[in-house]
């Protein structure tokens, strides 16, 4: 299975990401980041972190479930994460700049359910994506903001975003939906 | 009009006969059952090769049904409850007064009987109800019923009330010999229950019927019987409890019989969880018992407690059953699955023999209630059963001759069944599976 | 431990005695992140959005009605509520009659309470949509379990190895039944106790203790649940009267004071003050009887959506 990423890269991408938003947003004033759940959530905790040692201040970090907002088409295959688990953004998002962070951007419903899940908590100023992979194939007007890595893939093919936090180890594989090992 | 059946084995307890004989028939009358008797010795019989494999006995009488006319007629007539009957293998009916009107006079049980002679198929003896309305309050004419043709007296689908009552009813149907057919079960133990009480019926959340509610007034009618010297008959007995008392009430030599319905011997409670949770056609009076109950009636049927196997054969329309529970109509029919339940359940497991079947289904049920029957030598009536007891058979309610289809048995696989229904020399009932081998078909 | 589940198998919740642990886990887990929701400021999600729940009350009921209601709404469901009114029954609509008719209008869930047991499992063989039991005659009431559990989860942070006590009319209830199966699955320890004259036969066989002592009952509970008593069954001649029924069997701060010294007090309501349960101990600060009433529409929630909203097929890869 290819490896499109290891350990290394992806600290230095985050690193990267960190800087564009600081760049892009001149500073971390109003910023907030959230992370779409799965693996969006401790992407976007290292990006506090790593925005914290750059600027020394805490940026306002919150987690989206966006299962109860899925819309017919994602009722398969949007990685595995079938339980509904709790939302947390605990402050408010009204006037804030949201950095929404995901692990990859296929198709876009994902991100357009997440639009939709943040709209009912408030209204933010404005509302960024970052994204660790951008795959391709979308099917909604959806762009990132900021992507750790372009990758074309065929609809045959799957990549597998896995964090230490969750999966033990930091590493972006692409592997194949039929015929592969499961 | 003759007919000879050839080669089957006959079973005629009361002739002390089990082998195989020629059966001759006569107009309405056995005329000869011998060894063999040869198709040259009568040449204007109708010849019928029947073969081993198949079983020639008195004809089956089922002394409990429901025919519900008058007043019920959507639910079954005297004329489709004889039909099916004689599809069951049944030659005879008794039949129970809970009627709209009740039959407690004279004029409704010639009303059934003219009913009965007009269908012309199973014969049918009337029971008369014990008291007037079968409320349970006064006698009902009981010497005037018996003059016009019932058997026995019962106020089935209610027991006798009280302990008053049941004493004058044995003591005056004693008077002529004639049995108190008695539903046994006390109302304030029983309430409001739809279900045996037991922890099947707490699982579901219905209300129980405790099994002491038919205990208490079997024993009670005992007691009374031998004070009295009457018969009483014990209905649908359905406990262990109740045959305890059965028992022990023969032992002291009281006379006391009892009947057990097919659907005793053969489902216990825990059915009303599975397959189909909540079925209403498990729902009858008295319920579906326990295990260990179940396993003293098939003992009973074998050492003889149990007088006789009766249906309690009780038709009613889906609008009655396709409810809740609670709201069920009691009851299942039972004349066209009795036979082949009791070969599936009682003969091929060896819990008893072909002999006692016959005795269980003929000759003891035609005995209780007083009727002839329940032998076939030479000058009897032609009321005769013929029996596949290695028959499949796939119980299919659509195809009953009944009006109703209330059966928890639908689509059950038994073994055994009826091969042909011969009242008065005439064949009423052939089954067509079984013909084809026989060359039995057409010979009414 | 079993492996997790992902969906409940069928169309229906008829009972808990159908769901395995697994199934009881994943509504309960689903139930939090539903909570939160009722947090919110717009308390509302897509997730039932074009669903229709037809809410089929055979018995007066406000409590579990409204809670149904709140749960279809913040779904965003669309919703209906039918109470039938006892005329109905007398006129004799049949409730298979009323079923098809209301299928004819293409719901997608029936929530039914209704007087008879087994009511709903008619129901369910009758219709395509779903159907939820909102109690069936004495049979269960299985959200009414769930949020139960829900709300000894939550006080306790878990379910197996506690002792909970059921103290009432166990004969006539269905939360009793309910909470037996669920505690039970779930490997809680129950000890039933009521009058012998209301104890159902056989329930020692589902793995419960089963006491006519409250003191018993109650020594050393984690949690004390008390069942309603229903006035008229006075009339049943069960017990000869309330006062004796308090005297003897009524939880009161003396026996509450057996229980663990942090144990909860829960009835599913409504309380009959001074018959099963004293005034003190329903108000005092042990009762989490308003938190059953607040997860009660999480619970719901958590129901209608996995039985309505989740997806057909997650399983697949």
């Amino acid at each position: 299975m290819p490896v499109l990423m290891d350990r290394e890269r992806m600290s230095r991408t985050l690193t990267r990401i960190a800087h564009e938003i600081l760049e892009r947003n001149r500073g971390v004033d109003d910023i907030a980041l959230v992370g779409v759940r799965t693996r969006g959530v401790p992407i976007a905790k290292r990006l506090a972190a790593i925005l914290h040692d750059i600027t020394g201040h805490e940026v306002a970090t919150g987690a989206l479930d966006i299962t109860l907002y899925r819309d017919d088409l994602m009722k398969t295959a949007v990685g595995p994460q079938p339980i509904v688990r709790r939302t947390e953004i605990p402050f408010s998002i009204d006037g804030r700049h949201l950095v929404l962070v995901d692990d990859v951007l296929y198709t876009g419903r994902t991100i357009r359910a997440a639009l939709d899940a943040l709209i009912d908590f408030g209204r933010p100023s404005t509302i960024q994506l970052v994204v660790l992979v951008d795959r391709g194939h979308r099917e909604l007007p959806i762009k990132a903001d900021y992507v750790g890595k372009n990758v074309p893939t065929s609809r045959r093919e799957t990549v597998q975003v896995r964090l230490a936090e969750i999966d033990g180890v930091d590493e972006v594989l692409l592997d194949q939906v039929e015929g592969g090992t499961a | 009009m003759k007919l000879l059946l050839k080669g089957a084995r006959v079973v005629d307890p009361a002739s002390g006969i089990d082998g195989v004989r020629d059966v001759l028939i006569d107009g309405d009358r056995v005329a000869r059952v011998d060894v063999s008797i040869p198709p040259s010795a009568v040449p204007d019989a109708a010849v019928v090769d029947l073969g081993p494999s198949l079983v020639v006995c008195p004809g089956l009488v089922d002394m409990h049904v429901h025919l519900r006319e008058p007043g019920y007629e959507h639910k079954e007539t005297v004329r489709t409850g004889a039909a099916s009957a004689v599809a069951g293998g049944f030659t005879a009916v008794a039949c129970m007064p809970n009627t709209s009107p009740i039959n407690d006079s004279a004029s409704v049980t010639r009303f059934i009987l003219k009913q009965a002679a007009e269908a012309n198929l199973a014969r049918v003896y009337p029971i008369g109800a014990v008291s007037k309305g079968s409320d349970g309050k006064e006698l009902a004419e009981m010497a005037d019923m018996r003059e016009a043709g019932c058997v026995a007296f019962s106020d089935d689908g209610r027991p006798v009330t009280t302990a008053l009552l049941m004493r004058r009813a044995l003591e005056y149907a004693g008077m002529m010999g004639l049995p108190v057919i008695d539903h046994c079960e006390d109302k304030t133990l029983a309430g409001e229950g739809v279900a045996h009480e037991g922890f099947h019926a707490s699982q579901l959340g219905l209300r129980g019927i405790p099994g002491a509610a038919e205990d208490v007034m079997v024993e009670r009618d005992i007691v009374l019987a031998a004070m009295t010297g009457g018969h009483a008959h014990i209905a649908h007995l359905s406990t262990a409890g109740a045959l305890r008392a059965v028992q022990a009430g023969k032992s002291r030599g009281v006379q006391v019989t009892c009947e057990v319905a097919p659907h005793h011997f053969t489902l216990s409670d825990e059915r009303l969880l599975a397959p189909l949770p909540y079925d209403t056609n498990l729902k009858m009076n008295p319920p579906l018992r326990e295990v260990r109950d179940r396993a003293s009636l098939l003992e009973g049927l074998r050492d003889g407690t149990v007088d006789a196997i009766a249906t309690d054969h009780a038709p009613h329309h889906a609008d009655d059953k396709r409810v809740e529970f609670d709201r069920a109509s009691f009851g299942i029919v039972g004349l066209e699955t009795a036979v082949s339940l009791a070969f599936d359940q009682l003969v091929h497991p060896g819990v008893i023999t072909l002999t006692r079947m016959v005795e269980l289904l003929s000759v003891n049920p035609a005995r209780i209630i007083g009727v002839p029957g329940g032998r076939m030598a030479a000058g009897d009536v032609a009321d005769i059963t013929i029996l596949a007891p290695n028959l499949p058979v796939t119980v299919s309610a659509s195809a009953f001759q009944s009006k109703s289809r209330n059966t928890p048995f639908d689509g059950w696989r038994l073994r055994g069944g009826v091969a042909a229904t011969i009242v008065g020399g005439r064949v009423l009932y052939v089954n067509t599976a079984v013909a084809q081998a026989a060359g039995l078909a057409g010979s009414a | 431990m079993s492996d997790r589940a992902t969906r409940l198998r069928g169309k229906d919740l008829l009972g808990i005695a159908d769901l395995t642990s697994a199934e009881i886990s994943l509504i309960l887990d689903t139930a939090e992140a539903m909570k939160e929701v009722s947090a919110r400021p717009i308390k509302k999600v897509p997730a039932l959005r074009g669903k229709t729940v037809i809410n089929l009350f055979y018995e007066p009921s406000t409590r579990t009605r409204v809670s149904f209601e709140v749960a279809e709404k913040r779904l965003s469901a669309d919703t209906l509520s039918v109470a039938i009114a006892t005329s109905s029954v007398v006129k004799g609509e049949t409730l298979i009659d009323t079923a098809l008719n209301l299928e004819a209008m293409n719901p997608d869930i029936i929530v039914c309470r209704h007087a008879s047991s087994g009511a709903n499992h008619l129901l369910a063989r009758t219709c395509k949509a779903g159907v939820v039991n909102a109690g069936d005659g004495m049979h269960e009431h299985p959200t009414q379990a769930l949020l139960d559990a829900f709300t000894i989860r939550e006080r306790k942070g878990r379910l197996a190895g506690l002792k909970v006590a059921i103290i009432g009319d166990l004969l006539h209830s269905r939360v009793f039944r309910s909470n037996v199966y669920l505690l039970t699955k779930m490997g809680a320890d129950v000890w039933a106790c009521g009058p012998s004259t209301l104890t159902p036969a056989g329930i020692a066989n589902l793995g419960i203790h089963v006491t006519t002592r409250v003191e018993e009952a109650v020594e050393g509970a984690d949690a004390v649940m008390m069942l309603r008593i229903q006035m008229e069954r006075m009339q049943g001649g069960y017990f000869p009267s309330l006062r004796e029924y308090f005297h003897v069997f009524g939880v009161t701060p003396e026996r509450v004071a057996l229980a663990k010294p942090d144990a909860i007090i829960m009835h599913p309501g409504p309380m009959n003050r001074g018959v099963e349960i004293a005034s003190e101990v329903a108000d005092g600060p042990a009762s989490v009887i308003l938190d059953q009433v607040a997860n009660g529409v999480a619970v719901r929630m958590a129901v209608l959506y996995l039985l309505a909203g989740g997806g057909e097929d997650e399983a697949a890869a």
